[in-house]
């Protein structure tokens, strides 16, 4: 049973990268993608920007209430706190939670629709009109994610930090100008490179693992929801794992 | 008119064989129609003629051109002179019906935004459909999709037309409109049509050569008064299907 599924699983990885490649080729005339990209684009990142925002503004608040508890000793500097939180903030949490609540969102909308494209026959219909279709279907997505993914996280990296600042206000843990102190006091610029090659990473990861779980859906509407699932599943356990072989090449 | 003509197609789906060594020519600038009982290979045979479905043996040829094993540039120029109707229409759903149509045409010609109008007010007038341009495929019934799946299918003029079950699930008015245009198509066009169908009400409006498919086999191949004429000279499985379709009776005893 092991070696079946593990025989599955490279089975699976071939057939990713060679969509993958597939996708690189063929290319039609600029304006039919600019167009595609351009609708992409705006579910990426437009549509996202409301999800993002409310969920950065928590974080940031979280993180700092839950820092400033943990910090009961009289000898450590209240700008400690905005230290861990903006640290925190840049390395790991707007790229990493940004990527894993977009994976719920955006990945799961990529297989639906590359998915029900499948099944109601759109996907051959391209394919006999002489165009390929990974290229049509991934191409635009991929970039959509690429451009606009580092973008949000840039965003929501920034949200967390007014978060932090507006918790740390409200409970008296930290006011704003120690709160500035700190983050500024461990700021590295590495750390932004850092946070957007991680987003980079992550906008690849969820953009072409939901189109391959929805380009080879076989079925009907029960799959397409099935491959949904899979692509969000899938997503997320890959940005944990390339968060931690980043953060180890890297850090 | 370049000939369409396939050769000792084989495919298996894993351990099972589908199609068995089937050899056809179909004839320009008619309607050629694959009949058969469900499930008995025909729309597999369909999607290997166009590339669809890659078959394990046999050759498809489009005039001289080997298709299935030509190089991938002229398999696209190939595949740019074929429309493909399909069972359930496969219209883009997140485009309007005018778009859809002039899909294939903003992406393989060069005309501007007026000669791609111009084009498609025509062919949806050719199917009856004028005025739909800006309805979604959501907004139209099933008989309409079809119609407008015909108008794509139509857009850059092809030679050649196939199409996937074009009347399943429709009422028998519109059925019979759907295969009337197939009819119109190929005779304005000059097209070399290809329907799938068990619908034997069809074969009798628009069937010119006909390929009889069973279990995956290629049972009988003539033309649609060798089908009609005399039952008793078809073969067995052919003669049941036509007799359960009531279009046709035994006169023996």
């Amino acid at each position: 049973m092991w070696l079946s599924l593990l025989l599955r699983g490279f089975e699976g990885f071939g057939q990713y990268l060679l969509l993958l490649r597939r996708s690189f080729s063929g290319l039609l005339r600029f304006r039919l993608y600019w167009n595609l990209w351009t609708h992409e684009s705006i579910q990426i990142g437009r549509d996202s920007l409301f999800l993002v925002s409310i969920i950065s503004l928590f974080v940031g608040a979280v993180t700092t209430v839950q820092t400033a508890y943990q910090i009961v000793s009289p000898f450590i500097p209240k700008s400690t706190i905005g230290a861990i939180v903006s640290t925190s903030a840049i390395l790991e949490l707007a790229p990493t939670i940004t990527s894993l609540v977009l994976a719920g969102r955006i990945g799961s909308s990529i297989a639906s629709q590359i998915g029900s494209m499948r099944v109601s026959e759109q996907i051959d219909a391209l394919e006999v009109m002489g165009i390929n279709s990974a290229t049509y279907l991934i191409l635009p997505r991929l970039f959509g994610a690429l451009i606009f993914f580092p973008v949000l996280v840039i965003y929501a990296c920034f949200i967390i930090h007014i978060g932090g600042i507006v918790a740390g206000a409200l409970t008296g843990a930290v006011n704003p100008t120690q709160f500035g102190i700190g983050a500024r006091s461990f700021y590295e610029d590495f750390q932004i490179i850092f946070m957007l090659i991680k987003a980079v990473t992550f906008g690849f990861i969820i953009s072409t693992v939901s189109a391959y779980q929805g380009y080879y859906v076989r079925g009907g509407a029960l799959e397409v929801g099935y491959a949904s699932t899979r692509a969000v599943v899938i997503s997320c356990l890959m940005i944990l794992i390339a968060d931690y072989v980043l953060a180890q090449l890297l850090l | 008119m370049s000939e369409l003509r396939i050769e000792h197609i084989s495919k298996w789906f894993g351990s099972q064989r589908v199609l068995y060594d089937i050899s056809f020519v179909f004839q320009p600038g008619q309607v050629n129609m694959i009949i058969g009982p469900s499930g008995c290979g025909k729309t597999v045979l369909l999607k290997c003629i166009v590339g669809l479905i890659i078959p394990e043996e046999g050759r498809v040829f489009f005039g001289d051109v080997d298709f299935l094993r030509a190089p991938p540039e002229k398999r696209r120029a190939i595949l740019r002179n074929l429309g493909m109707l399909f069972q359930s229409s496969a219209l883009f759903d997140s485009m309007t019906v005018g778009e859809n149509v002039a899909f294939p045409l903003r992406v393989f010609t060069q005309q501007s935004e007026k000669e791609i109008q111009s084009r498609v007010e025509y062919c949806l007038e050719r199917v009856g459909l004028a005025g739909t341009q800006h309805k979604y495929p959501a907004e139209i019934s099933g008989g309409m999709k079809r119609r407008v799946g015909l108008a794509r299918a139509i857009a850059l003029n092809p030679r050649y037309l196939f199409c996937d079950e074009p009347n399943s699930g429709l009422d028998p008015l519109t059925a019979r409109r759907i295969d009337q245009l197939i009819r119109e198509i190929t005779e304005d066009f000059h097209t070399t049509t290809v329907v799938v169908t068990h619908d034997l009400k069809s074969v009798v409006e628009m069937g010119q050569r006909i390929l009889f498919l069973h279990e995956g086999r290629a049972e009988w191949q003539g033309d649609r008064k060798e089908l009609l004429e005399d039952v008793h000279a078809l073969p067995a499985n052919l003669r049941a299907f036509l007799m359960a379709s009531g279009l046709v009776q035994s006169k023996k005893p």
